[in-house]
């Protein structure tokens, strides 16, 4: 069981023409990434941590290569299945919150599991023990305007784990956080991780991030330039800080 | 709980009512906005009844009307007609292009949301039954109000020239056809105005939407 891929990428490239420029923003990524596995990919800005977030979410398609999700060819399905895909299987948590700015927190929270066709009631249910859950069950009525970043993303990870997905997809989920409230969303993330045993795959510049990660990707001009166990971390980023 | 491996299916639902209940919060919260893209139905709307309503009013005097009224409209040539008629055809497609660029714009300012929505599970058809809906509601209570309003100004102008006879022998079977014929001509319209801009916004790519800074 803990041997399963949940996600696997073969040779995944991604070229981005720009006029007569050819940009090669992914050049030839493998990976394999394990159920119940909290993964971080790191990087500097622009080696392609975004670009891959989306091939892997089946967000954009790659310009070669193959995306394995539950071991299927992300390629091979059509509209209705890459939707249901999005829908049941990823949660995606982005930096900059991306709430619908005209739906209250519950529904924001309950819009995925409508498309996943579950009834009101029950949706509105779940949606009130998503939130609690986050620490904003007095906060549901409330619109995105009116919450803090903090909130806005507490909501977004409720709205992640709506259809219970196997994996959470985030793409710098602290970016636009302060430290102690990045913190707090790394820590609820974790806590996901270990009771849902959802899969947590989040792209992210925060060293916070390592101490909860079971494995490291470092990605370096769209190339996996090595990927580091935990255990291997604890000697390195004394090194890191120590520079 | 564990995850089991499990098949990908295929079943992603917008049921009708959820869809209504999106839109018609869209339209709320950006009431100011609505009603600016709504304001040129109204009028468009407007001025068709209120040639609708003329010719209505005008036959009912004609019919009904004293003896010297009467004698006052035949005078008015029927050229006229053929001139309004143009002019109703011209406001109606300076609206259809009004809505379009409308909603054109609105589409621009949320590929976010669209962007957003579409991770979240929704079809390319969820987004376009949103725009649609959107927009035929703002087209519905703009034509409401657009027939409403051509409709009291027509009667108000009549009566100024027609004198009171205009409100005793006020054709109300001729108006309730025409504020319909109006209300629906105005929904379709906005719809029809619509179709570009939502599937525009449907064929997006979740990636490119996510990525554009607005
Ligand atoms: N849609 C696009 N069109 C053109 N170029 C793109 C596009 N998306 C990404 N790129 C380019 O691909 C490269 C990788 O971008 P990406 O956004 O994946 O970086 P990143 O690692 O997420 O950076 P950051 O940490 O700043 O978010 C960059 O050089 C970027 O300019
Ligand atoms: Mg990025």
């Amino acid at each position: 069981m803990a041997e399963e891929n949940v996600v696997r990428t073969r040779g995944v490239k991604k070229v981005f023409i720009m006029g007569n420029v050819a940009l090669e923003a992914l050049k030839g990524i493998n990976l394999e990434i394990k159920r119940g596995e909290y993964i971080s990919i790191m990087g500097p800005s622009g080696s392609g941590k975004s670009t891959l977030f989306n091939m892997i979410g089946g967000l954009d398609k790659p310009t070669e290569g193959k995306v394995y999700i539950d071991e299927v060819d992300v390629a091979q399905l059509d509209a209705y299945e890459l939707a249901w895909l999005r829908c049941r299987k990823i949660g995606y948590i982005f930096q900059t919150f991306n709430l619908i700015p005209v739906m209250t927190a519950l529904e924001n929270v309950t819009l995925p599991m409508t498309f996943a066709g579950i009834s009101t009631d029950e949706s509105i249910d779940k949606g009130v023990r998503l939130l609690t859950m986050v620490g904003l069950g007095d906060r549901i009525q409330h619109k995105p305007i009116e919450l803090s970043g903090g909130q806005q993303q507490r909501v977004a990870v409720a709205r992640a784990l709506a259809n219970d997905p196997a994996i959470v997809l985030a793409d710098e989920p602290t970016g636009n956080l302060d430290l102690k409230t990045g913190k707090e969303i790394i820590d609820l993330l974790r806590k996901m991780n270990k009771e849902k045993e959802v899969t947590i795959i989040s792209a992210t510049h925060d060293l916070k991030m390592l101490d909860v990660s079971d494995r490291v990707f470092w990605i370096r001009d769209g190339k996996v330039e090595r990927v580091e166990r935990r255990a291997d971390l604890d000697l390195n980023i004394g090194t890191v800080e120590g520079e | 709980m564990t995850h089991q491996k499990e098949k990908i299916g295929k079943q992603v639902v917008l049921p009708l009512s959820k869809a209504v209940e999106i839109s018609v919060k869209s339209i709320k919260t950006r009431l100011g906005r609505s009603m600016i893209t709504a304001s040129g139905i109204v009028l468009a709307i407007a001025f068709l009844m209120s040639i609708f309503m003329s010719g209505s009013i005008n036959k009912a005097l004609l019919e009904k009307g004293s003896a010297e009224v009467r004698v006052q409209l035949q005078n008015i040539g029927g050229e006229e007609q053929v001139k309004q008629i143009w002019l109703v055809v011209l406001s109606l497609l300076v609206c259809v292009v009004g809505i379009a660029n409308a909603m054109l714009m609105s589409v621009t300012e949320r590929y976010k949301e669209i962007g957003t929505m579409k991770c979240l599970g929704a079809l390319d058809r969820f987004v376009i039954k949103l725009f649609l809906l959107e927009s035929g509601f703002m087209g519905l209570f703009g034509s409401i109000a657009g027939a409403l309003l051509g409709g009291f100004l027509i009667t108000i102008v009549s009566s100024i020239n027609y004198g009171l006879e205009v409100i005793t022998k006020f054709p109300i079977v001729g108006f309730l056809y025409y504020f319909v014929i109006a209300v629906i001509l105005g929904t379709v319209l906005s719809i029809v105005g619509a179709i570009y801009p939502a599937y525009t916004a449907a064929r997006m790519v979740p990636a490119d939407a996510m990525r554009s800074e607005i």
